[in-house]
């Protein structure tokens, strides 16, 4: 028999293998995203459908926030903050851009449309826009062990905030086509983004977008994970000591985990400013501590590095709040209860680790007589 | 030829507490050579000190005729010098084999790493058994073969044990202390750090007795365990 070692060549993936391997999911992705807006959303309706987009941005939320606080282990409650800026970006893009491109602020072609396309260069944008604010943020603070990134993205998330409610009165017309980007940035009305008479590019028929981002994320997500680079950053979160000393650079580590998870957050803030037609308005003081503190909510009750356990939590998350008006009232003691309860009986979390194919209920179902 | 490891009037301070004042010694290729001394000695201090773990306030650390001294952990594992920290640092929820792959990190050399897989899984049978199980529910002994195996996948030329018999049966114990004499016979130099005086002596060539931050004796293991004042102190001998 050969030995594990001289089978290694025959082992490794060839190059256009592992380039299918790389499409193909982000195909599917797109297609499901194909599937929710022509299939689905005109089927359930405006409620619905406006659940849909909220649960596809909360998805967006608690899976980007998991990579740094699931994987990496690091405590990170600014995950509002990321989204603001993200959100403030996309919004004065998708705006401004309209006006200075078409000459007015109008919805611009329909599905799959030139404005559909600014909204996703805005995404993209205020994703990058974001990640820069997580470089800045993260870096002195994930140098150092111990509890600074929670102080630091507290800090950060109200200071955002303020900023951008402080955002001075829009401009219109010329005055807007003619004044530079920075300006336009800071011209918003304290809003992330303006309500259209004409609707908006993102609403309960029309959620194509966030379920593709959400897709994109799933994947880089789940492929992080089981990369040697995501078990570099669960060995961190584990022993980060033993990491070091077994040569994972921690402070690299963990600064890239970080700045993903803000690339995502910005893009979640800029579906977010984007989307109307649900209990959730592009009004930024909604994104303040208690949305971040949301989130870290969904991220420990799903199971704390869990995508699927992320995934699940942001759902049944967005979902109680919304079936159940009388719920909001009494959020935050549900959730100290949940908290207290998901202590004493599964302190990892729903999944933990694990993923939901890797239970054992999972396997009962869906490979019948497998193994346990 | 130049000794493997050359350290220089080492100094550590943590805050405003002197833990190690002005140690000096080297570590010639192919040896085992051990660092002994009471709870709160410097142990610790020293090896982190070699390692990268943590930066010298004074003294130089020599690797392979590389300066290394404040350089990042990282840099120094990939020159070949590895570390299984004190109290083994395994990473309890994930499998035996992920902790095995963490610690080929830096490699690329996918043949060689399987290969020196397959050579660890061979010092230590029992891993083979549980790749698939979390490292968190193996026994103390298990647990600390992980490290060592672990820490042999970075493939170094100078591996550092931090305590390794630490809380473990006598016969666990006996059982350690062969494998580190069979991972030295491979061609691997070993600092081990130890309380057991008694066995680190037996199996090392070369001892170093650290007391409160500064070298008390130093010599060839045979001598220091023959030594009164030492056998008096550290061997229980009265
Ligand atoms: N992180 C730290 N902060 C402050 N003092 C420390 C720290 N680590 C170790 N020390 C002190 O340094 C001295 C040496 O510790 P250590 O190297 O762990 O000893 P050993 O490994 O020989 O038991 C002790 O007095 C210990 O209290
Ligand atoms: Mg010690």
């Amino acid at each position: 028999m050969k030995t594990l070692a001289q089978r290694v060549p025959e082992l490794t993936p060839g190059l256009l293998p592992t380039l299918g391997r790389s499409i193909w999911p982000f195909l599917a992705g797109f297609g499901f995203a194909y599937l929710m807006q022509v299939g689905i959303a005109p089927a359930v309706g405006e409620f619905y459908g406006s659940l849909l987009v909220n649960i596809g941005i909360a998805i967006v939320l608690a899976v980007s926030l998991n990579i740094v606080n699931g994987f990496a282990g690091q405590f990170s409650i600014g995950h509002a903050g990321f989204m603001l800026v993200g959100g403030n970006a996309a919004a004065a893009i998708v705006y401004y851009g309209s006006i200075k491109l078409w000459g007015s602020p109008e919805i611009h072609g329909g599905f799959l449309g030139p404005g559909e396309l600014l909204l996703v260069a805005g995404c993209v944008a205020g994703g990058l826009w974001a990640a820069f604010a997580g470089l800045i943020v993260g870096l002195p603070s994930l140098r150092l062990r111990g509890d600074y990134l929670a102080i630091v993205t507290l800090g950060f998330g109200e200071i955002m905030r303020v900023l951008v409610t402080q955002t001075g009165p829009q401009l219109r017309g010329k005055d807007a086509a003619e004044a530079s980007w920075f300006t336009l940035m800071t011209k918003l009305n304290g809003n992330l983004g303006f309500s259209n008479p004409q609707g908006a590019y993102l609403d309960p028929q029309n959620p194509f977008w966030v379920w593709v981002f959400v897709s994109i994320l799933l994947i880089v997500a789940y492929r992080l994970k089981s990369s040697t680079h995501g078990r570099a950053l669960l060995a961190v979160r584990e022993n980060e000591v033993a990491a070091e000393a077994m040569g994972v650079p921690t402070t690299r580590a963990k600064v890239s985990a970080f700045v993903l998870a803000a690339f995502f957050a910005g893009i979640g803030g800029a579906l977010f400013a984007h989307e109307l037609g649900s209990t959730l308005k592009p009004d930024p003081s909604t994104l303040g501590f208690q949305k971040s503190f949301d989130i870290v909510i969904m991220v420990v009750i799903g199971g704390m590095g869990s995508i699927t356990g992320a995934v699940l939590a942001a759902v049944i998350l967005t979902v109680m709040p919304e079936l159940f008006r009388e719920f909001d009232q009494y959020r935050m003691i549900v959730y100290a209860l949940a908290l207290i309860f998901m202590m004493i009986l599964r302190p990892q979390g729903l999944m933990g680790l694990r993923e939901l194919w890797d239970t054992s209920w999972w396997r009962r179902i869906f490979r019948r007589g497998g193994a346990s | 030829m130049a000794p493997l490891l050359q350290i220089k009037d080492l100094n550590v301070h943590y805050g405003g507490i002197h833990a190690l004042k002005g140690v000096t010694f080297d570590v010639d290729e192919g040896q085992i050579v051990t660092l002994i001394g009471a709870n709160g000695a410097g142990k610790t201090t020293t090896l982190r000190a070699i390692s990268g773990l943590l930066k010298p306030s004074k003294g130089s650390v020599t690797f392979a005729g590389k300066p290394i001294t404040g350089r990042p952990a990282h840099e120094i594992v990939a020159l070949g010098l590895a570390q299984a920290p004190e109290g083994r640092g395994i990473f309890a929820n994930l499998t035996v084999e992920e902790n095995l792959d963490i610690g080929a990190y830096l490699r690329h050399d996918h043949a060689g790493i399987a290969k020196d897989k397959e050579k660890a899984l061979g010092l230590f049978p029992r891993l083979k058994e549980r790749l698939r199980q979390s490292a968190g529910t193996l026994s103390g002994g298990e647990q600390q073969m992980l490290a060592i195996a672990r820490a042999l996948l970075t493939k170094p030329r100078l591996l550092l044990l931090d305590e390794p018999s630490l809380g473990l049966a006598p016969q666990v114990v006996k059982l350690i202390f062969e494998i580190v004499k069979t991972i030295a016979n491979d061609g691997t130099t070993i600092l081990l750090v130890e309380q057991n005086a008694h066995m680190a002596l037996k199996v090392a060539h070369t001892g170093h007795v650290l007391e409160v931050g500064a070298l008390a004796a130093s010599g060839p293991a045979a001598d220091l365990a023959k030594d009164d004042a030492i056998r008096k102190a550290y061997l229980g001998v009265h």
